[in-house]
């Protein structure tokens, strides 16, 4: 039970921490939220400069231009790029966590050729069409028909909550090929290229009032068939190949977020001289422990999966505790800052406008990426061995 | 980091689980309640086991391994309810003569920590020697000077009380820095008992929901069940990390701080345990609120496990000092 870096991940460490000092502050401030043509050439600019310094795809195969680390070195990456303040993977999550690797996994060489080196340079941006207004948490009853004719599909449907779909140039589509098939039989994976006739996006506004998600309408929408991943029918396989991919690293960078909240609650509670106030002392170490508990665990899935080579069902423990954690830490900061959590903008020299974002922004913690119920359906199945729910 | 159980490891847990279900299965523990929660017999053959001399140096008859492996022997002590001052004899191994081999038992108390509570000494009867930890060092006390008078009904049945007054000064066997330590070794060593008794309490209580039958269907079938369980689960793979890194850092201090990796084991621990045994207790329904049904066994300990060495409370004010 060894916690500290071998002397290679103490090496990679150090370079990783070097080449940040310097990258991060050259690439300046983000721009601002709304303007999304300016946010996407920020977000690509910075994936082009992970990319010529040989820190793009660090999961990816060498073969594909990828680093191939270890989970032990992506780890490290969650974490000293969090730590540097370094700009969040952005307009570039879909294409490098999820459609490049499925691509990797399942595509064919034409498909890896044509998009797997754009995506890791930042030249092509991904969006997710996944999710329909009926089909959330049960993804697969999804009713967007793809129809064949001859060399194409038609494509007619609506998806929701899709990241980025405003600047995308590809998202990654999954459809109903065949209506008569049990659900999970008859649905196909497609790259559908957004600049195809019929495709309409509408924006729609978080409770935060921002401007990330959309929705896609989809009328006749033409698809090549050479755009298809996988067989006919077997896209709900081809999904669940890449659904878990990387989630387990990737909490080391929203810890060391977490951790940093946290210090600025210390502060705010200095601030306002309600430090002394034993309650809120205990909270305060109460959630910094469970926050150091948690990074253990983080670290003992990452070491098992290295051992197994398989991402372990803890990550649905470990995501469940993660988003309660987020969401009491940010109700607690609110508490601290009182009646200055009426206002969304700095007031009376309080930071009331971060705290807000950051107490809005945890709402959809135990949403996204599979709600809390979900998940503890999936620990309570498949870890615990319950028996499954009569489901349609 | 490679932090993971090694091999070596993995058969210490093995050996000490198999070691505890033929010996302490559950239908045993009406016998050892009978007998005041202590079986001089059992006691020899855990230290032939190792339990206290397992971090002696091989040369004075000892294992000479680490607190990283105690966790382990500790966690499976706890999963099973073995009763008994496991952990006083075990920090006493290095201290005082006889309690490595199990030859003289060692008990103990912390009088560190801000209590203005009863005096309340566990085993008392079956000691040969008390250590009480005080922040001036550690200090041995024979236990028949102090003055105590027996608890007839203790909350843990496994775990005999008795009152005192007051206690001797007694004989000083460690200074404040190693008393410190002791107490960061015990506080995580009853953390692992904590997390044994919290996947204990889950198994028990999983095991039940998959057997029991209401509306025709096992109840382990409904989310309202599945959802207690799955959260059970959560609790206690955060407390098995949280003790896993306390074990790992005490070896190895450069690993992280032993004071904050400390606190965050005893205090998810101690949540997972009494949030656990409480779901065992709600599974069973209304066979949980009976004497026969061992639910009740795994809170009761939980609850003596959980003020000895610093609360949950106390732990999360000593994280909090150390944010400044």
């Amino acid at each position: 039970m060894d916690l500290r870096d071998s002397q290679a991940e103490a090496r990679f460490r150090e370079e990783l921490r070097a080449w940040l000092a310097e990258a991060v502050p050259a690439h300046g401030p983000p721009p601002p939220a709304h303007d999304w043509p300016a946010r996407r050439a920020y977000d690509t600019g910075w994936q082009r400069k992970l990319f010529d310094a040989g820190y793009a795809g660090m999961s990816w195969p060498a073969e594909y231009g990828g680093r191939d680390a270890t989970p032990n070195e992506q780890l490290i990456y969650s974490e000293e790029t969090a730590r540097a303040g370094a700009p969040y993977v952005g307009v570039n999550f879909v294409g490098t966590l999820h459609g490049g690797p499925t691509l990797i996994a399942e595509g064919t060489p034409e498909q890896k050729q044509r998009h797997l080196a754009r995506i890791l340079r930042g030249e092509e941006v991904w969006c997710q069409g996944f999710s329909e207004p009926s089909a959330g948490s049960d993804l697969a009853s999804l009713k967007t028909a793809a129809v064949r004719e001859g060399d194409h599909y038609v494509v007619s449907g609506h998806k929701i909550w899709c990241s980025f779909a405003q600047v995308a140039d590809f998202g990654e589509l999954l459809v109903r090929t065949d209506p008569e098939a049990p659900k999970h039989k008859g649905i196909s994976w497609l790259i559908l290229p957004m600049d195809a006739p019929g495709i309409e996006i509408r924006p729609l506004p978080t409770l935060a009032g921002e401007g990330e998600f959309s929705e896609v309408f989809l009328d006749a929408v033409r698809v090549p068939v050479e755009n298809r991943v996988g067989e006919e029918n077997d896209g709900w396989r081809v999904t669940n190949v890449t659904l878990r991919f990387e989630r387990g690293t990737a909490f080391a960078g929203e810890l060391v977020l977490l951790q940093r909240n946290l210090a600025e609650l210390v502060d705010l509670a200095k601030q306002r001289g309600r430090w002394a106030d034993p309650a809120l002392r205990e909270d305060v170490g109460h959630m910094a422990a469970e926050i150091d508990a948690l990074w253990a665990m983080v670290k003992l899935s990452v070491c098992r999966a290295s051992r197994t080579g398989m991402p372990g069902l803890e990550a649905s423990a470990i995501k469940l505790h993660y988003s309660e954690l987020y969401q009491r830490m940010t109700e607690l900061g609110l508490r601290v800052l009182g009646r200055a959590a009426l206002s969304r903008e700095d007031v009376g020299g309080l930071p009331s406008g971060r705290f807000l974002a950051e107490g809005l922004k945890s709402l959809n913690s135990s949403i996204a990426a599979g709600t809390s119920q979900i998940q503890r359906n999936i620990v309570a199945e498949r870890i615990l061995g319950l028996p499954r729910e009569p489901r349609r | 980091m490679d932090f993971q159980l090694t091999e070596d490891q993995e058969a210490l847990q093995e050996g000490i689980r198999s070691f505890c279900e033929g010996r302490v299965p559950a239908d045993r523990l009406p016998d050892l309640e009978a007998k005041g929660g202590f079986d001089r017999g059992l006691w020899g053959e855990l230290a032939e086991m190792g339990v206290f001399s397992l971090r002696r140096p091989e040369a004075e008859g000892g294992v000479g391994l680490g607190c990283a492996d105690a966790v382990l022997v500790f966690a499976e002590l706890g999963r099973r309810l073995v009763p008994g001052p496991l952990v006083w004899s075990h920090l006493a191994a290095g201290l005082l003569e006889g309690a490595a081999g199990g030859a003289v038992v060692v008990g103990g108390i912390d009088c560190t920590a801000d209590s203005d509570g009863p005096l309340l000494l566990e085993h008392l009867a079956h000691l040969d020697a008390l250590l009480v930890l005080r922040t001036d060092g550690a200090f041995r006390v024979d236990p028949r000077a102090v003055a105590a008078e027996p608890v007839a009904v203790p909350l843990d049945p496994l775990t005999p009380l008795h009152h005192a007054a007051a206690l001797p000064g007694g004989e000083r066997v460690a200074d404040a820095a190693a008393a410190a330590r002791l107490r960061l070794e015990g506080a995580t060593l009853a953390a692992a008992q904590l997390l044994g008794l919290a996947e204990g309490s889950q198994q028990l209580a999983t095991a039940y929901a998959k057997q029991r039958e209401q509306f025709g269907r096992p109840i382990g079938e409904f989310q309202a069940m599945k959802h207690l369980l799955a959260d059970a689960f959560v609790r206690q793979e955060l407390a098995r990390a949280a003790v896993y890194a306390a074990g790992a850092i005490l070896d190895d201090p450069s690993a992280g701080e032993p004071v904050r990796a400390v606190a965050a084991a005893k205090l998810t621990a101690g949540e997972a345990a009494l949030r656990n045994s409480r779901t065992c207790i709600q599974v069973h329904g209304g066979m949980g609120y009976t004497w026969e049904v061992p639910a009740h066994l795994y809170l009761k300990r939980t609850w003596v496990l959980e003020n000895g060495f610093g609360t949950g409370g106390e732990h999360a004010h000593r994280v909090a000092d150390l944010l400044g």
